[in-house]
């Protein structure tokens, strides 16, 4: 049964990264309650190019939860209102006729926007080359069962490896700290036993370029972890704690 | 009818017995030595598993590596999306699988019309990857005793498909992205995230460079190198509606294509059999349910027409197996081709359920009741989650609803053995070439490809092409650089100067269903003749009344996509031609006018056991069509059956 809405939009509106921006306010009618998130908002650009308006940019490619583009704070909330989901997962069965949506870009100052809802993450490749990796070259490895994980441990390593580096968390965090997606990455490479000869260096540098990029402390209020996408658990946090402690203590350098 | 060209172009595979050629190629090969490496400037456009392994392992080997990709990071390439899982032939669960049975198995689920040499290779480095993304720390599902555990897919009676949970492409994308940024920290590869190839440059008829797009700016940039290398993924999207991430394009290797790389196959498009069915016209995309689940749901319809009671209210005995009842030896496992052609007619028949009437219930009940709930969560549990999120019902409770949706293109540039282009200097890896699939991919064999491709056969064949040419030194102020960009600001102006009526995603739409209507399930010579007609108007249309707003010197989604668009409308008739001119059914290709008694697709083996490679001859000119006879010494030609 499909049911249909209509809808005030408030939308973030920002020619350029130096430009600054304001919201603006649109009128939705007829919206299929089947309709993503994101589809509402491709109706909404499409009658906007029909009025001669330029469209409202938003980042967005997978459409399906997995890639991490879409990035949208939904009244307030990262992702919007529902656990466990991205952007581009929202359904439009989640809100009520009549409703009034604020729409904005992340906002944090390590995430500048570029323009509308766009927004430069690559702080988080940065901090990915300061030690997200295991070193080994092509052609180097060894046969594969020849080191036996666990299954607990594999199990502890792809929960923390399921990030999809989207920036929620960032988003969500009054301090905008960046603490959820960097545990994860430590976490997922540091409970595994290919992990262990950089345990120390990567907790280390990666949490070194972190703070040059300029994202917030972390004060434990656990908004990332309501909302993430990837259901990441601020336990990771608690493990990059121990991480890093270990590397000072142990560190040689 | 377009002109064939006589002339036989060299594949360059190598003599000799088929399980030495790999090696005997790789003994042959010229080394780049260490100190030149340094020297040597390579390209690489695209950072899905294909582009991320092979920038990643060059710079490794000491070349210095330029990486594109048009996401804002490297690590969302269309790869991240893959779900199931991806073949080796490692045979843990010792149940007689072989480097030669998933050669075997690879050659006859492409219903014949692949490179024998080509598949044998890949299935010779396939247990490589696997040990190489395990050393990255790719989380692997696991046995209690710690090693790798295997699920079945598609096409094949042996478990040889590893996997991360519902999110493998993720985990292995992740993997090689990680390799990716250690030689970014190492200086050896410069990342050049939000841009997009608008063309390649050719000098002295080798590739030397690129022209992309900055996307955030808008400006356009010159890069030249020793040689380039396009992982651009496939061309889904010219349907429109596609499980295909909203990004992914045909544009790289079409702008390559019109610089005189030849197009090969481009008809044979992969429908995959299990995503959820279209709602409603607004959609923008299908998302598909990963084929590991067919190996514990069952696919069925209703046994009388127009059923319209639930799912999980229809007894036993009024459901019609219909691929058990088809395919005793492979049930719910065969090939995808064979599956989605099932359920269309099925469909057809007037069986379909849902509001559409456009699906086939793929049910868990019996295997929730054998294995328990807790052991079907823990192996799909995010199917089953991202299932509900976008149809809100509860896959657990009823039956999922699926139908076929357009999925993979085993179609691209043709390479020969050594994934080189027809023009030197060019390399095309992954989905972007045609390479290994023949007409029909089997399931988790892309990601095996598109990492064969980059970690262990790209490394040797560019060092070998590098150390084989002397090239001269280029420079971006060259003529031909001067060129190529010029060419791509006009176009990119000429779109923004239109200022018509009628946006960019109404003529995308359109095409896809031009292109679903004749040249998607089943296809035959009128309506793709229809098709070719529709095709050329709606591409004038495009040129005389499209509209794109805002300038070019900005973040310009609306400009982005209408340039995607406008090659999708110049490729699009000759993914038509092609399937015109193939005058036979095979794999993902079937021609109504081609099949068996029993409705199987009926292959030519006389006149179409060839790759049809086509080149470009000027957009609505008839271009030519090459042929590259294929020769099945180690796998006979035979008729598929999976009954
Ligand atoms: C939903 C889904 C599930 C799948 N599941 C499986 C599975 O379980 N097992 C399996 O084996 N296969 C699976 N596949 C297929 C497989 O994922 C793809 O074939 C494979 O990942 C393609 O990898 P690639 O590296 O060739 O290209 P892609 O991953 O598509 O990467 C393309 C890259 O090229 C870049 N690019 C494209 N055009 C341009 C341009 N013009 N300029 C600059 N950069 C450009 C993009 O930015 C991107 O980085 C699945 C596919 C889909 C859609
Ligand atoms: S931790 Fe969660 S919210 Fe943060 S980047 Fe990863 S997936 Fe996104
Ligand atoms: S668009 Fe990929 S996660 Fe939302």
């Amino acid at each position: 049964m499909s049911e249909t809405l209509d809808l005030t939009l408030k939308v973030w509106r920002q020619p350029g990264s130096d430009a600054p921006g304001r919201y603006v306010e649109y009128k939705l009618t007829g919206i299929s309650t089947h309709m993503s998130f994101l589809e509402m908002l491709d109706v909404l650009n499409e009658q906007l190019i029909a009025k001669g308006e330029e469209m409202i940019a938003f980042d967005h490619d997978c459409r399906e939860g997995i890639c991490g583009m879409c990035s949208l704070m939904i009244n307030g909330q990262a992702h919007g209102p529902d656990t466990g989901t991205t952007t581009c997962q929202l359904h439009m069965r989640r809100f009520k006729n009549r409703d009034t949506i604020v729409v904005e870009p992340w906002r944090a100052k390590a995430f500048p926007v570029i323009r509308d809802l766009v927004v430069d993450r690559s702080a988080f490749d940065r901090i990915i080359e300061k030690g997200g990796f295991i070193s080994v070259n092509t052609g180097s490895a060894p046969e594969a069962n020849a080191i036996p994980v666990p299954a607990h441990i594999q199990e502890t390593a792809m929960d923390a490896a399921a990030c999809i580096g989207c920036g929620a968390c960032v988003a969500a965090c009054k301090n905008a700290s960046a603490m959820l997606f960097v545990s994860a990455k430590v976490s997922h490479l540091s409970t595994l036993p290919q992990g262990q000869p950089e345990r120390a260096s990567r907790a280390q540098n990666m949490v070194a370029q972190m703070d040059l990029e300029g994202f917030g402390n972390c004060t434990n209020t656990e908004e990332c972890q309501a909302a993430c996408p990837a259901e990441i658990s601020v336990s990771n946090i608690a493990r990059l704690n121990r991480e890093y402690l270990r590397a000072k203590l142990c560190s040689y350098e | 009818m377009a002109e064939t060209a006589t002339t036989v172009f060299n594949s360059r595979v190598p003599e000799g017995p088929m399980a030495e050629k790999w090696d005997r190629c790789k003994q042959e090969m010229k080394l780049v030595n260490p100190a030149n490496k340094r020297k040597k400037k390579i390209i690489v456009v695209g950072t899905g598993l294909a582009g991320a392994s092979a920038a990643a392992s060059l710079a490794e080997l000491g070349y210095q590596v330029e990486s594109f990709c048009f996401q804002d990071s490297p690590r969302r390439a269309h790869s991240i999306a893959a779900q199931g899982g991806i073949n080796a032939a490692k045979n843990y669960p010792n149940d007689g699988d072989s480097v030669w049975r998933l050669f075997y198995d690879t050659v006859k689920g492409g219903d014949f019309r692949s490179r024998e040499a080509n598949v044998h290779r890949l299935a010779q480095v396939s247990n490589n990857i696997i040990d190489q993304c395990a050393a990255q720390g790719v989380p692997f599902a696991r046995d209690y005793g710690g090693s790798l555990a295997n699920r079945s897919f598609g096409g094949a009676q042996v478990s040889r498909t590893f996997y991360a949970r519902g999110q493998t492409g993720q985990q292995l994308l992740l993997g090689a992205y990680s390799a990716l940024m250690r030689q970014v920290s190492t200086g050896r590869v410069k990342l050049f995230p939000r841009r997009e190839m608008l063309d390649l440059v050719v000098v002295d008829g080798v590739a030397r460079g690129i022209i992309v797009r900055n996307l955030i700016t808008g400006e356009f940039e010159k890069y030249s190198a020793d040689c380039v290398l396009l992982c651009t993924g496939g061309y889904g999207n010219a349907f429109y509606l596609s499980t295909n991430a909203k990004g992914s394009n045909v544009t790289a290797a079409w702008r390559c294509h019109k610089r005189g790389a030849f197009f090969a196959n481009p008809c044979y498009t992969q429908i995959h059999p299990t995503c959820i069915p279209v709602s409603g016209d607004y959609q923008s995309k299908l998302t598909l349910m990963s084929e590991s689940l067919r190996n514990d749901g069952r696919v069925w319809v209703p046994e009388s027409q127009s059923d319209e009671r639930r799912g999980n209210q229809i007894p036993d005995t009024e459901r019609d197996y219909y691929l058990e009842r088809r395919y005793p030896a492979f049930g719910n496992l065969v090939p995808r081709d064979v599956a989605s052609r099932a359920a269309k007619e099925r469909c057809d028949a007037g069986y379909g359920v849902g509001p559409s009437k456009q699906a086939v219930f793929l049910d868990f009940r019996d295997a929730i009741a054998r294995d328990g709930r807790h052991a079907i969560e823990a192996k799909y549990g995010n199917l089953f989650h991202m299932y509900a999120k976008i149809t809100g019902e509860d896959p657990y409770q009823v039956p999922m609803r699926i139908y076929p949706a357009v999925h993979y293109t085993m179609g691209g540039l043709w390479v020969d053995y050594h994934l080189q282009s027809t023009i030197p200097g060019l390399f095309v890896l992954g989905e972007a070439n045609f390479s290994d699939h023949g007409a029909n991919r089997l399931g988790a064999s892309a990601l095996m490809q598109g990492l064969a491709d980059g970690y262990f056969v790209a490394p040797y064949t560019t060092g070998h092409f590098l150390a084989s040419h002397s090239l001269p030194a280029v420079s971006t102020d060259d003529d031909a650089f001067k060129e190529a960009m010029a060419n791509a600001q006009d176009r990119n102006a000429k779109i923004l100067g239109i200022q018509g009526t009628r946006s960019s995603d109404s003529i995308h739409r359109e095409l896809g269903h031009i292109l679903w209507d004749y040249c998607g399930m089943s296809r035959e010579r009128q309506g793709l003749e229809t098709a070719m007609g529709k095709i050329r108007d709606l591409r004038d249309e495009f040129w005389s009344s499209i509209k794109v707003l805002g300038q070019g010197e900005q973040l310009n989604q609306n400009l982005e996509h209408a340039g995607r668009l406008a090659d999708f409308l110049e490729f699009g008739e000759l993914m038509v031609r092609d399937a015109l001119v193939r005058e036979e059914s095979c794999g993902g290709h079937f021609r109504e006018e081609h099949q068996t008694k029993e409705n199987e697709a009926l292959r030519d083996d006389e006149n179409f056991c060839h790759v049809a490679a086509w080149e470009f001859k000027g957009v609505g000119n008839e271009p030519v069509e090459h042929r590259e006879h294929l020769e099945f010494v180690e796998v006979p030609l035979a008729t598929r059956s999976y009954k």
